[in-house]
């Protein structure tokens, strides 16, 4: 008798959660569908109506469209290789014996602290700005005539800023997995003569092949809505040089009030981000009954 | 001989490490560095590394520009959706961890796709509801916004850390007449403690650092600092010494906070996956 009690309580303590996630999930969700099918703009709001898969054939079919799809692409593959690799090898770094090893981590972990806005900007002034910027000095320095970076490679610039703030992420994360691998293990292979590079390929890699896994989806989700570093930076440009899917719907929304069209780009970049969903909670899932 | 080695690896080791440390820390560096200079000093062509400190900067920034009133909103919107989630989340996480029914599961992996769902998914609706309900720039909204966002890793951080304590002790209370609210406030929550102090610093660090609805949510009166330093990327916005002063003070608490919370935040980012 007490258990169903506690089972009925049990719900009820659950349904704030459960009901809150609901509307702010689905109910917008819901919203965006039905708005993708309409004839609607918040500077001519008295012109609506049902307008079939025009919002669709029209977003689809902007040229910006595909710029915008492979630009998401370029950004998150191209930061994924980066801080993986990168990862990989910094975590086998700081996993040896350092000396002052907690201020070494402190030092690393610290760019992914630093909120978007403020990362993307000390980059913008400080270091790729073509007059005044360290690399700049630098390229002067070896007479090497300095890059306008954002004019010349803005997207790379992007990739090169989010990857500095997402290197710690990946770093801590493998460090960690690095720091629960078996000794005894690592002896055996010493012993029966194995040379560092099978070592890694043989035990190790396979022993990370799991957190590797989850910093690449986790990594991928955050990737895809990536905003505020292009915002502040290109605002997408020159032309459509760095718009990704994010800012092109936010484009549409906020600055052409297009509010049909940029609900086609949000369902659009829904099912993007469910393909990617599925695989990571897969994998996750696979923990939660270990 | 096999000793001389190690040990010469180990300083290599060292070295490298620093050094790379060092380059990674070094943006931050730098704009700590350049806060403290003149604006003239700032943008010095070869860059001063030897210059004379001036805290003229952060007076300005701070006496200025409404510096103040960011600050304050990231405070209350961080703090307050921090505080509303949990109320939210930990007796959800109670019911999940200590009496699970068969759709438990399910339920904890639906609460964390909506995490995966893209903001601009759900852009229009939202901005166009907040804009009926007249919560368009306000703190409120935000705050609300805020604690929906990180509800799903609140829950889970939450739900991870209460499995690891023994259900029997909860039992226990209950043997001896202890009410529902005794038993998590008196119980639960102080053995947790440990565990919700880290879902609360990951959630603040979170939340400081949002920046996709806060841009788009936000104008001149609920605008976080997150927005505020984002007003500097206008073309005649070229103060680098008062920028940097601002981002220096933007990004100071988050940068303690987190150092302070770095383990916690693997089991946090990664939904219990890596520990």
């Amino acid at each position: 008798m007490a258990t169903t009690q506690t089972k009925t309580l049990s719900r009820i303590m659950n349904l704030p959660a459960i009901v809150l996630l609901f509307i702010w999930m689905i109910v917008p969700l819901t919203m965006t569908i039905y708005y993708s099918f309409q004839r609607y703009n918040l500077l001519n709001p008295s012109r609506r109506g049902f307008n079939g898969w025009f919002n669709y054939e029209f977003f689809i079919t902007d040229p910006a469209f595909f710029a915008a799809i492979g630009n998401t692409l370029l950004l998150v593959t191209g930061v994924l290789a980066i801080t993986i690799i990168g990862g990989v090898l910094l975590g086998l770094l700081l996993n040896q014996a350092i000396l002052g090893r907690g201020i070494v981590r402190i030092l690393f972990i610290s760019p992914f602290f630093i909120m978007p806005t403020v990362s993307a900007l000390i980059w913008k002034n400080m270091l790729m700005n073509p007059i005044y910027g360290i690399f700049a000095h630098i390229s002067e320095f070896f007479g090497v005539p300095p890059t306008d970076f954002f004019a010349v490679i803005p997207l790379l610039s992007i990739v090169i800023i989010v990857a500095w703030q997402w290197l710690p992420f990946a770093t801590l994360i493998l460090l960690t997995a690095l720091q629960s691998l078996d000794q005894e293990q690592q002896e055996a292979a010493d012993m029966d003569g194995a040379g560092i590079f099978s070592k890694f390929y043989y035990i190790t890699l396979p022993h990370m092949s799991r957190a590797i896994t989850v910093v690449i989806l986790i990594e991928t989700i955050f990737l895809l809505s990536i905003f505020a570093e292009i915002l502040v930076t290109t605002n997408g440009g020159p032309g459509t040089a760095s718009t990704n899917l994010t800012y092109m719907v936010y484009n549409r929304a906020l600055l052409q009030y297009d509010i049909g069209g940029a609900s086609a780009g949000g369902v659009i970049a829904v099912i993007l981000a469910n393909i990617v969903a599925i695989f990571l909670i897969r994998s996750v899932g696979k923990n939660l009954e270990a | 001989m096999a000793r001389k080695i190690t040990i010469q690896h180990q300083l290599g080791f060292t070295l490298l490490a620093w050094f790379l440390g060092l380059l990674m820390f070094f943006p931050i560096f730098w704009m700590i560095l350049t806060s403290f200079k003149t604006e003239i000093d700032a943008i010095a062509s070869p860059p001063l590394v030897v210059f004379s400190v001036t805290l003229e900067n952060y007076i300005e920034v701070l006496s200025r520009s409404n510096y103040l009133k960011f600050f304050s909103n990231s405070v209350i919107i961080a703090g307050g959706s921090t505080l509303l989630a949990l109320v939210v989340a930990i007796p959800s996480a109670w019911a999940m961890a200590f009496s699970p029914t068969r759709h438990t599961k399910n339920v904890l992996m639906w609460m964390l796709s909506t995490k995966m769902m893209p903001p601009v998914g759900v852009l229009v609706p939202i901005y166009l509801s907040l804009k009926y309900m007249g919560l368009l720039d306000t703190r409120f909204g935000l705050t609300i916004i805020m604690m929906l966002i990180n509800l799903p890793i609140i829950i889970w951080m939450l739900y991870t850390y209460f499995k690891e304590i023994p259900s029997e002790i909860l039992e226990a209370s209950r043997m001896d007449g202890a009410k529902l609210w005794q038993e998590i406030i008196f119980v639960l929550l102080p053995m947790a403690l440990p565990g919700i102090a880290s879902t609360m610093l990951l959630n603040i660090i979170l939340a400081w650092n949002e920046a996709f609805w806060t841009l788009n949510l936000t104008a001149a009166n609920a605008a976080t600092l997150t927005a505020f330093i984002a007003s500097y990327s206008s073309p005649e916005g070229l103060f680098w010494a008062k920028l940097s002063a601002a981002s220096t003070m933007a990004i100071a608490p988050i940068l303690i906070l987190g150092w302070f919370s770095q383990k916690q935040l693997v089991t946090g980012l990664t939904f219990g996956a890596v520990k």
